[in-house]
């Protein structure tokens, strides 16, 4: 059941049939097998550069698609519908790219982008630590700028997706203690000595996203491997956070469409009490719900995007977008569950393995509380003091 | 090199596929495609012209929706494409479409092609003719059914496997050539060939503009016709071997009766 798409080009159209495809040969045989052993797809991201769909939103001059975040989203979204943690991995990927295509100075653009943007290079956003997750300001993992400019890194950035897989690090570091103004952003090549990897987590799920600690020994890297002022980390990594929650939402949205598909291609063909159980209302409109739940994820990752197209500000939209499309993801995929009854909490349906991965859409990325954070805080600033003020 | 590949628009073999009224493919109310069989031409041919110098032409003959076949191809890569569209071509037989395919071959290549590439087999007619028919009219050598081909010193060369032997064959060019889905790992267009594609030029020709008699081709003047079709039954529910002990016994007899050990 293809989603419906209203889509601003026809470039744009058969850049979605371009991604059915993909997803239906190369995509869709491959992932029951690839979760249950967690053998990262690298080959596939492969395949998916190859073809430049790692690099939709950037721009053409350095290698990028040119897309805007609208179409962008809409390919996330089918290829989530397909195998979430490759859609993770381009939304990861896209992330990794934003400090240098938004802060980077000309000349890091010309000599950075063209490999990142190049289809063959994957790459990894080294933001959180162990004792800094959603308190980002309060990271250790130090950089010591030398007065050429040139930085030492030593410390342990941790959960980092693509971890050992990736080409290069994004990394954000500590470079002064001043809480958040002491962070600036570098880019680290993945050959770089005294770089080295934990083993991967043992998660709940998103088997094929590798997650491990990333070790600094003594990285040096080059003065012109600094993105942004020194200072400017924080700022850059909230920046492209707004971006990247865009892309988790339309993840999430994808996989909540697969559960909904699932969930009532079943129901139609189970058959309970000598009749579908789809023929059951109090089930029917329990697939009603998980519909509609999809459809308004998805219309509001679109409406955030739009801002963000159009240049205007987008950060609440982007946090109301994240919170609401990977809630209802946590929501649906339940209960997919609950309609295919013990099929579902079985590994030979891959409802339970969409549960799974749903719950992680509420952690990473900023997790939701803090998304409710985000939201309140711009909200508060809005609305005027008091009663029938409108200043 | 300049080199012609021979592309099918077929029905796609994941959505329902049905007859029309007078017995023959429905290819107007269906989802078509390039033909996955021949994606392994195109990619060949995109190797040969990205190896030296070279141009890829992509022809097709079939209704409408086989642009949508030539566009895939343009997208892959290819050049150009030429589409061969007439309502007379309807329900022609291979050898009717082989007629088409010659005259527009030769047009495409401005006289002879210096080689021309087509597919195993077609995913819906399956016939595996249309190459050998297409070389007799050309009246150019064939090789079909390569897993692997070189070109060097104005010769193709080769190899065809098969359950007990593989021959490696060779021909001078310009040649007729027919490719597995061995021979290489077929491409996905990239964005940006999908948007390149939109630029290149795609030539429709009618059976007049080939020189072709419409006499010649459809279903009148096939040499075959289909008289009637059955639906393939609906599959039946496999046996169920319950082991009592004696399990590998049972499924050992069951393998014996279906001759399969
Ligand atoms: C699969 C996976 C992949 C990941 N990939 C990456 C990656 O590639 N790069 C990267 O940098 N990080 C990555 N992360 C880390 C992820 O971003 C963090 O786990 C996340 O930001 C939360 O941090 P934490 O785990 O330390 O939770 P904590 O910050 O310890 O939060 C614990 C709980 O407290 C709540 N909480 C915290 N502060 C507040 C507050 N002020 N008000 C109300 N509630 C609060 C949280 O919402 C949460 O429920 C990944 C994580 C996972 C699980
Ligand atoms: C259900 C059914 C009904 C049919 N009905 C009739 C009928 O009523 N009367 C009748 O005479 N025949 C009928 N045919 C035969 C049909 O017309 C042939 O299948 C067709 O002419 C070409 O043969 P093929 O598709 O088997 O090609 P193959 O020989 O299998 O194709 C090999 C290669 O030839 C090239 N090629 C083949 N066709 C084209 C094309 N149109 N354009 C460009 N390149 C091409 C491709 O490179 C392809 O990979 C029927 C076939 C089927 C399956």
């Amino acid at each position: 059941m293809p989603v419906e798409r209203v889509l601003p080009t026809t470039d744009a159209a058969d850049l979605i049939e371009l991604t059915r495809e993909i997803a239906r040969r190369e995509l869709a045989p491959r992932v029951e097998q690839a979760e249950a052993s967690a053998t990262p797809p690298r080959e596939v991201f492969g395949t998916l550069g190859r073809a430049g769909l790692l690099s939709l939103p950037y721009p053409e001059e350095y290698g990028g698609g040119g897309q805007p975040y609208e179409v962008y989203l809409q390919v996330v979204e089918e290829l989530a519908a397909a195998w979430m943690s490759v859609a993770v991995g381009v939304s990861v990927h896209s992330l990794t790219v934003f400090p240098v295509d938004k802060f980077g100075s000309d000349s890091q653009r010309k000599v950075l982008l063209p490999d990142m943007l190049g289809g063959e290079f994957l790459g990894a956003y080294c933001l959180s630590e162990r004792e800094a997750g959603s308190d980002i300001a309060s990271m250790r993992t130090r950089a010591t700028v030398a007065d050429d400019g040139s930085a030492t890194i030593s410390g342990t950035k941790s959960w980092i997706s693509h971890a050992g897989k990736a080409d290069y690090y994004t990394s954000f570091l500590r470079t002064d203690d001043t809480g958040g103004k002491g962070i600036s952003c570098f880019v680290v090549p993945a050959d770089a000595p005294g770089l080295s990897f934990g083993s991967p987590e043992r998660k709940m799920g998103l088997d094929g996203d590798p997650v491990a600690e990333v070790h600094y020994e003594k990285v040096p890297v080059s003065a012109d491997r600094m993105i942004g002022e020194r200072g400017q980390g924080m700022s850059i990594a909230l920046a492209a956070l707004d971006a990247g929650r865009l892309g988790i939402a339309a993840a999430a949205t994808g996989l909540a469409q697969s559960a909904v598909e699932l969930a009532a291609s079943y129901a139609k063909e189970r058959v309970q009490f000598g009749r579908a159980i789809a023929d059951n209302q109090g089930l029917a409109f329990l697939l009603a719900d998980m519909d509609a739940q999809t459809a308004a994820a998805r219309a509001t990752y679109l409406h955030a995007a739009r801002l963000k197209d159009a240049g205007r500000p987008f950060s609440k939209e982007a946090a109301i977008a994240k919170l609401i499309a990977t809630d209802a993801a946590m929501k649906v995929t339940t209960d997919a569950v609950q309609v295919l009854g013990g099929a579902g909490y079985t590994k030979d349906f891959p409802a339970e393995r969409f549960m799974r991965e749903a719950k992680v859409t509420q952690i990473f990325e900023g997790t939701n509380q803090i998304q409710r954070l985000v939201i309140s805080r711009h909200l508060l600033r809005q609305v005027g003091n008091g009663k029938g003020s409108n200043a | 090199m300049n080199i012609v590949v021979c592309v099918k628009y077929v029905p796609d073999a994941q959505a329902d596929r049905t007859f029309s009224q007078d017995n023959t493919t429905d290819r107007t109310n269906v989802d078509g495609l390039l033909s996955e069989l021949d994606e392994y031409a195109v990619e060949e041919a995109l190797k040969l012209a990205e190896a030296g110098e070279g141009e890829v032409t992509v022809v097709t003959v079939g209704p409408d929706g086989a642009a949508e076949a030539i566009k895939k191809a343009l997208q892959m890569g290819a050049d150009k494409g030429v589409h061969v569209l007439d309502d007379a071509i309807h329900g022609s037989d291979a050898p009717a479409t082989s007629l088409v395919l010659a005259e527009a071959v030769k047009k495409a290549a401005g006289g002879s092609p210096e080689l021309v590439l087509m597919g195993l087999a077609s995913t819906d007619g399956t016939m595996s003719v249309v190459p050998a028919m297409l070389a007799e009219r050309l009246g150019l050598p064939q090789i079909t059914q390569l897993s692997s081909l070189e070109i060097a010193d104005g010769k193709v060369t080769g190899r065809r496997d098969s359950d007990a032997a593989s021959d490696t064959l060779e021909a001078p060019l310009p040649a007729v050539v027919s490719v597995t889905d061995q021979i290489n790992e077929p491409r996905y267009p990239s964005f940006k060939g999908i948007m390149a594609a939109k630029k290149k030029p795609v030539e429709t020709w009618s059976l007049a503009d080939l020189g072709v008699d419409a006499g010649q081709v459809g279903l009148e003047s096939a040499w075959t016709k289909v008289e009637s079709f059955t639906a393939r039954p609906p599959r039946e529910q496999g046996e169920i071997v319950t082991d009592e002990g004696d399990g590998g016994t049972k499924l050992a007899e069951f393998l014996a009766k279906a001759k399969l050990i």
